[in-house]
């Protein structure tokens, strides 16, 4: 059923009073998500569109229990303190949408997060999406559907895109996630692989990256090894990047010759993945590895 | 941010590093005197300061031998572009005698999401050369960044590439103290190359730091103490976008591009890329960008003489497309660059931001595709 978040996912939203996190609230309220709590420092004992407000996730979770995911808006010098509150008070999916936060802070709270057994979503993405049941993310939810074909990305409004190519020509997705656009992300694609193998619901994947580092290529090697059973097609951004420059998301660099368009390509094609010129031959080319995998 | 190498070793000096005795030559200045002053002995090495990489082969490091030819070398280093960036400092240093050059630098490692120390008996060239030429020789050794760089650590990379007596304490201690700097200063690389040995003590003949944008807020006394204008960095035009708050990268072509998000922006790029245009620069106005935004970025490309015809891709998730609509009009009326425009649009509000856009005479596509065919064709 899906992978990370479903019907059973009751969030926490940390940040809850800002502009985004009370916006956000709302929509994802909206779109059907369990929130139960919400956190700011000092604004205990408030209401965010019906949501109880809490001075420290502690205390949210005393009275809520069943609290299983945060989803973190807290502004980026603040933000890795909320992430060590909801590792520490024991919520096993953090989903940290923040943008900017220093990399020496994400390295730490990353492999912290990985020794108490936490799996953490961003920072720098949109969240994630389990069509029809839960929305932990700042995604618009009309332009998924539930379906069989999960979606995996770097990228925000690429996700956007090409999630609702494939809504529109009636390909549904079991979960999509927005793995965030930063140096170093919680789940890299590896892992979220793993998950999709073992979800029954997925049938095919659609990986989108970008330049910089060397996820993609780690996720070429693992297809390759045979680890990643599902057909997989991909798109990588920033083939016309110069190398040195960054492109808007704090990863998406070309540094010392490493994490090239050519490189990813190069690796993915050789695993075995089908990939797409242009973000709008994905519809089809998922198709047609359905199709395959029928036959 | 990257710091100039006078900067860079600044800082290894307030940590202790015996980086070269240097003084620093700013425009205006008597290099003579300065010299003079300083009490720096010939052999000098004069360097060009600037933030581009390949500096040494594009002539900004000169050996000189008299103060006399110190002068006249700084003399033609000012009016000397290092891929087209004129120096914005020199940097003149007693030379370092030496046999060996060997290279060492701190990055994070992305996939493994610790630092990772890059070292290998093979300097002055860069890593990518190394790599290519030397693969073999590159020692790494990955840091727990809750534990940090134990002695024992920083020696058994220096015994990997080959040290051996005092000179291999001499690199440990340095091993170290870079970590502290990579740590200290957020940083997202420290460089040392090459790096020499000279009799039993290593000396950074050069040094490279590039500090996390995202730590800055931290960091406020790097800019505060900055003594030079940033050159080399970034080109005229995207000092004037940040300056603006603008994320825009400028490129070769001469198609002006507008996404909203990273991704979407770059795959917009991509895609004139695959239909035979060139694209000019990357702007993204990034999620749920509001019209007084949207008009600066179209007023800023319209304004952008490399790009000769503008694009504007925009998929509505959290960007409404009626804001996005509002925000092109007026950038349009309030220009006098009369630059051919192709609008796309789709997604939230499109049928308000297509009617917006059509009331003032702009088409907007719905199809990416056909609408970069016809950006490429004008």
């Amino acid at each position: 059923m899906a992978v990370l978040v479903g019907s059973e996912t009751k969030v926490l939203v940390q940040g809850i009073t800002g502009r985004e996190g009370s916006f956000h609230t709302k929509q994802m309220l909206e779109y059907g998500t369990k929130i139960v709590a919400g956190v700011t420092p000092g604004k205990g004992g408030s209401e965010v569109h019906g949501v109880p407000v809490y001075d420290s996730v502690k205390e949210a979770l005393a009275e809520n229990p069943g609290i299983n995911t945060s989803i973190i808006f807290v502004p980026a010098p603040f933000a890795p303190d909320a992430v060590y509150e909801a590792i520490d008070a024991g919520i096993k999916l953090v989903v940290v949408i923040t943008e900017g936060i220093p990399v020496h802070d994400t390295m730490r709270f990353v492999n912290y997060a990985k020794s108490k057994g936490a799996t953490i979503i961003g920072p720098n993405c949109p969240g994630l999406i389990t069509p029809g049941q839960s929305k932990v993310g700042i995604m618009p939810g009309h332009i998924f559907k539930p379906g069989k074909v999960a979606v995996v990305s770097r990228s925000g409004t690429l996700t956007y895109e090409i999630s609702y190519m494939l809504t529109r020509e009636g390909i549904g997705q079991s979960t999509v996630i927005g793995i965030g656009g930063d140096p170093i992300v919680g789940l890299s694609f590896t892992e979220a692989l793993k998950l999709f193998e073992k979800d029954e619901e997925t049938e095919a994947l659609v990986l989108i990256g970008e330049i910089g580092g060397d996820m993609e290529e780690r996720a070429a090697a693992m297809i390759k090894r045979g680890e990643f059973t599902k057909p997989v097609v991909a798109y990588i951004a920033g083939r016309t990047a110069p190398p040195e420059k960054r492109m808007g998301h704090a990863g998406a660099i070309i540094m010392m010759g490493a994490g090239t368009y050519e490189g990813k390509v190069k690796a993915l094609k050789d695993a075995g993945v089908l990939v797409a010129e242009t973000p709008f031959e994905v519809p089809t080319l998922v198709k047609k590895a359905l199709e395959e995998r029928k036959s | 941010m990257k710091l100039y190498e006078f900067e860079a070793k600044e800082i290894l000096r307030m940590y202790g590093v015996g980086v070269p005795e240097s003084i620093l030559v700013l425009p205006g200045d008597d290099v003579a005197a300065k010299i003079k002053e300083a009490g720096l002995e010939p052999p000098l090495v004069v360097k060009s300061q600037v933030l581009v990489a390949g500096r040494g082969k594009a002539g900004g490091i000169k050996l000189v031998k008299t103060v006399e030819e110190a002068v006249s070398v700084a003399e033609e280093l000012w009016k000397k572009p290092i891929k087209g960036i004129l120096p914005g400092a020199l940097l003149i240093e007693k030379a370092v005698p030496h046999d060996v050059e060997l290279y060492t630098s701190i990055i994070i490692d992305r996939s493994e999401r610790r630092p990772v120390i890059l070292a290998s008996a093979f300097g002055g060239m860069d890593i990518e050369e190394i790599a290519r030429e030397k693969p073999d020789s590159i020692v790494r050794l990955y840091v727990d960044p809750f534990v940090g760089l134990r002695g024992y650590e920083a020696r058994e990379v220096g015994k990997k590439i080959g040290l051996k007596g005092k000179v291999l304490n001499s690199y440990a201690s340095f091993l170290q103290v870079m970590y502290k700097v990579f740590t200290a200063l957020e940083a997202e690389l420290v460089e040392s190359n090459p790096l020499a040995i000279s009799g039993e003590r290593v000396v950074p003949l050069d040094a490279r730091i590039i500090v996390d944008d995202n730590s800055l807020f931290r960091h406020r006394e790097l800019l505060e103490k900055r003594k030079v204008e940033q050159r080399g960095e970034f080109t005229e035009w995207e000092v004037k976008g940040r300056g603006q708050g603008l994320p825009f990268v400028e490129l070769d072509g001469d198609i002006g591009i507008i996404g909203n998000g990273a991704g979407l922006t770059m795959a917009t790029m991509d895609l004139v890329y695959h239909f035979g245009g060139r694209p000019a620069n990357f702007l993204d106005i990034g999620g749920g960008a509001r019209s007084e935004l949207v008009k600066k970025a179209v007023s800023f490309l319209l304004e952008f003489p490399k790009a000769r015809k503008v694009f504007i891709n925009v998929f509505g998730g959290i960007t409404r497309g009626d804001e996005v609509a509002k925000g092109i009009v007026e950038a349009v009326r309030e220009s006098k660059a009369g630059k051919p425009l192709v609008v796309r649009l789709s997604g939230t509000r499109e049928e308000e931001g297509r009617k917006i856009l059509e009331d003032a005479g702009i088409y907007a596509y719905k199809d990416p595709v056909e609408a970069v065919k016809k950006v490429v064709s004008l």
